[in-house]
């Protein structure tokens, strides 16, 4: 039953987006502010997110009592299954995950149009109608390709279990957050649409679309980051990033709402970066999209093994032809007609963040060819696998001269400025990567991209305060505030990137219980393996005890796992943090018996410097958009109360006028339209 | 005095570059449609196709069928090696067809795994019984000598116990024409 309640609540949400749609449409072709067909796009874009929320919350009960009639709850979950795995299972599976994806969707839409008011209807319109375009493709594609709620004609007597690389509870949160992230981009497109086809690319949009972009890209960063940590500790191979075609997914869409970050901010202050501000809105979205085309369909091979269906892939790539072809085409006709915003300098703020979206869009485009390059040479029957030697160069020769211009950018002034105003500054900036590329060749020999990056990272964290210098504290604002915490926190993160990559110690050894093994100064024993089972699976658990320099020792249990409903292995290491980075043990598989006659099990531990500073990076850079909305919102609802404040006491000084005129106050006023 | 992004508008130069994103955006779909049309090999095939069965010998599974050597499969009489479980809901998808086939004179050994007598007896009188034979394999061992990487997969094998071919995924309505061939082949 509970399942019907689900399936009908996503058609009544589909019928909604249509009529969303046509009647943001229509009112476009009526005269004047709204007209009478807005009036149903605001209600049906918030019914609808209702509905898709329900249908969703329907599933999750679904899964929760494990209800094995419903087709999708018996090939992806287990009555033995724990609870909070059964939840997750959710939307570890196709249908679940695109039916999240589109109640997120629909959740945004519903936000925008119940709350956003400062735009002009008609454009208001647009942006619902392009909202609910987009919304119906997807319930189409859910519907007719996707139904998570379709039964069994009898119920299974047991579920088939979920792969068991996906119970973890890092799965629990980063696919939601990406969602989010990703479909919070759709807002941003649909009001760029709005805006374009309206021809309303002005400042007042900007700073409507501002909250949005900054929104999708704290919950892109972090289900970025979380993803990262949850691929560096599940998968057990001691690598934090795999330029894996579902990591480069999350990737492109982040770089493209950074660099659309920028260009909105610069659009709202200073009104320049029209004709980008579109461009982007509609990159990001489309990597978006773009990405769950490559996930959901198949098209490539990835170590995120999702299952393929050629009928969704080509559904879904009908679906990114209509929306991104549509946009591009749009753009493509309407761009020559956004006239053209303020002027400024090449050696201006605005300067630096055109340089720097630029940079952004080369590594968005190196990525992107790198994602897709495997599929160009399939075509021709070649198997090729892209990975670090090309991405990492590659993306350098844009990162370096980015974070060059990042650490310089936030102290030049808007319009024009001179280099040698800030002379001094350049000079600490300069000596500072310089001493530390000295130190670190004298220190040992290393590769040339982690000293780079430590070089970068110390200069860019002591530039990222210096907008703080010489300011009172309590003066700066809110907005300034969240700059400098996401640009310090990038600093961070890529200390912690440079120092895995340059400090970064191994030790593979195959190892009898009691054998000692000595990695840097930490001195590693393993001092049993014993099986040990779990509520679905077996395992083999050793017990590390790691001591650094004499101290207590710790014990880490990495285990060896086997799964059973599938039937899979999977590795689970043991972490020790500790301040100055992470001790990270995995066992394998056993290595035959010694010359002592003792069974010889595989052990393979890394010692990395400061690694965790590429995830508290992340996390800060978060930290930073989220106290960038709080001063816009803050700001925003400021300048609303002293408008409310203004119209009231205008309507008071109307009422005064009209009773010393004797007329009568309170009559039938006109209502005014929506 | 640059403009940073709004080169003049009027020229047509200018305005043609608006237009590379739609080519790029063409070329990608093209080439996608293109590879979403190709059949693609995801699975594990099993390096044991053509070579000689494993030597194993299996308890039964359940107390209706009798259990499973290799002997079994070097009678002179092509066979299809079943490999499923009750846990198994694709193998619920392919009992009907499995049916089929042993109407159409194939005989079936079954192997399950990792399985409870009670569990196999109940599958058994719920989806029917077209098996011999039923070995039980506790730990999956047989299945991986077998090359075979989940459930169910099903393998030809000859008259002289060598594996001719190997079916993975459920066997559907169309694949029981190409078994059965399969079958009158390794004769």
């Amino acid at each position: 039953m509970i399942a019907e309640i689900g399936h009908a609540a996503l058609w009544l949400a589909a019928a909604l987006a249509v009529l969303q749609m046509a009647s943001g449409a229509l009112a476009l072709r009526q005269s004047g502010e709204g007209g009478n067909f807005a009036v149903y796009a605001r209600p049906a874009a918030v019914v609808q997110a209702f509905l898709a929320i329900i249908a969703f919350a329907s599933l999750l009960y679904s899964f929760a009592i494990t209800d094995l009639s419903v087709k999708l709850v018996a090939t992806n979950s287990h009555s033995m299954k724990p609870f909070i795995y059964k939840l997750t299972g959710t939307w570890g599976n196709h249908e679940g995950s695109m039916l999240l994806w589109v109640a997120v969707l629909a959740a945004s839409g519903g936000l925008l149009a119940f709350a956003e008011r400062r735009l002009p209807e008609r454009t208001m319109s647009a942006t619902l109608a392009v909202q609910g375009f987009v919304a119906i493709g997807f319930y189409v594609f859910l519907l007719l390709s996707s139904n998570p709620f379709e039964r069994l004609p009898v119920p299974a007597v047991e579920g088939i279990g979920l792969n068991p690389l996906l119970q973890d509870i890092g799965l629990a949160v980063h696919p939601p957050t990406l969602y989010v992230g990703y479909v919070g981009l759709s807002v941003a497109f649909s009001l760029a649409m709005g805006a374009l086809i309206t021809r309303q690319v002005n400042p007042n949009f900007a700073k409507v679309m501002r909250p949005w972009v900054l929104g999708a890209w704290v919950f892109l960063t972090l289900g970025i980051t979380a993803g990262s940590y949850w691929a560096y500790y599940e998968l057990g191979w001691g690598g934090w990033w795999f330029w894996d075609p579902v990591e480069n997914a999350s990737l492109m869409p982040w770089l493209a709402a950074t660099a659309l970050l920028h260009s909105v901010s610069v659009l709202a202050a200073r009104d320049a970066l029209r004709t980008w501000t579109i461009m982007l809105g509609v990159v990001a979205f489309s990597m978006s999209m773009l990405g769950t085309f490559l996930v959901r369909s198949g098209v490539l091979t990835s170590v995120h093994a999702f299952a393929v269906d050629p009928e969704r892939g080509t559904l879904l790539l009908a679906l990114l032809g209509l929306y991104i072809g549509g946009s591009l085409v749009i753009f493509a006709m309407r761009a020559s007609s956004i006239a053209e915003g303020t002027r400024f300098t090449a050696t201006s703020r605005e300067g630096a963040l055109v340089f720097n979206n630029v940079m952004l869009s080369a590594i968005l485009a190196i990525v992107l060819l790198g994602t897709l390059y495997p599929l160009l040479t399939e075509a021709f029957d070649v198997r090729v696998s892209v990975g670090p030697p090309y991405y990492n160069p590659a993306g350098a020769i844009f990162a370096i001269p980015m974070f060059m211009v990042m650490a310089v950018g936030p102290l030049l002034r808007w319009k024009d400025d001179s280099p040698a105003r800030i002379q001094p500054q350049l000079a600490i900036l300069g000596s500072i990567a310089l001493l530390i590329i000295a130190l670190v060749v004298v220190l040992g020999d290393y590769p040339l991209l982690p000293i780079l990056g430590l070089a970068l990272a110390g200069a860019l964290g002591v530039a990222a305060l210096l907008p703080l210098k010489g300011r009172k504290l309590s003066r700066v604002p809110v907005a300034t505030w969240g700059m400098v915490l996401a640009h310090f926190g990038v600093a961070v993160s890529l200390f912690g990137m440079a120092s895995e990559g340059a400090f970064s110690q191994e030790r593979l050894a195959a190892v009898a219980p009691g054998g000692v093994e000595q990695l840097g100064d930490w001195q590693i024993e393993l001092t049993s393996v014993d099986p040990v089972s779990g509520p679905n699976w077996t395992a083999i658990e050793a017990q590390i005890a790691v001591s650094r320099a004499g101290a207590e020792p710790t014990i880490l249990s990495p285990q060896a796992r086997n799964f059973w409903a599938p039937a899979q292995a999977t590795s689970e290491s043991a972490l020790l943090t500790t301040w100055d980075g992470q001790l990270y043990a995995v066992i394998g598989d056993a290595a035959g018996v010694g010359p002592d006659g003792q069974q010889r099990w595989q052990l393979r531990v890394w010692w990395k410097p400061f690694v965790t500073f590429i995830w508290y990076g992340g996390l800060l850079i978060a930290l930073g958009g989220v106290v960038s909305i709080a001063g816009r919102v803050r700001v925003d609802l400021k300048q609303r109360k002293a408008a409310r404040i203004r119209g009231e006491r205008r309507e008071d000084e109307a009422a005064l006028a009209g009773e010393a005129r004797g007329e009568p106050s309170g009559g039938p006023l006109p209502q005014p339209a929506e | 005095m640059i403009t940073g992004d709004q080169p003049s508008m009027k020229s047509p130069l200018n305005r043609a570059w608006f237009w590379v994103p739609v080519a790029l955006f063409v070329g990608f779909a093209v080439l996608a449609g293109f590879m979403l049309t190709q059949p693609k090999d995801q699975f594990v095939k099993s390096q044991m196709v053509g070579q000689p069965l494993p030597e194993f010998a299996l308890r039964p599974a359940t107390p209706d069928r009798p259990g499973v050597t290799i002997e079994h499969f070097r009678d002179g009489k092509p066979k299809l090696l079943n490999v499923w479980a009750s846990w198994c809901l694709p193998c619920i998808a392919e009992a009907p067809h499995l049916e089929e086939l042993q109407e159409s004179g194939a005989e079936i050994i079954g192997i399950a795994i990792r399985d409870r007598p009670e569990d196999v007896t109940n599958f058994l009188n719920r989806y029917g019984n077209p098996y011999t034979r039923i070995g039980a394999d506790d730990m999956s061992a047989i299945q991986l000598e077998l090359g075979s990487s989940g459930v169910p997969e099903t393998f030809v094998i000859d008259g002289e116990g060598r594996i001719v071919h190997q079916h993975i995924g459920d066997i559907r309505a169309d694949d029981v024409p190409m078994l059965l061939a399969k079958l009158q082949e390794a004769r």
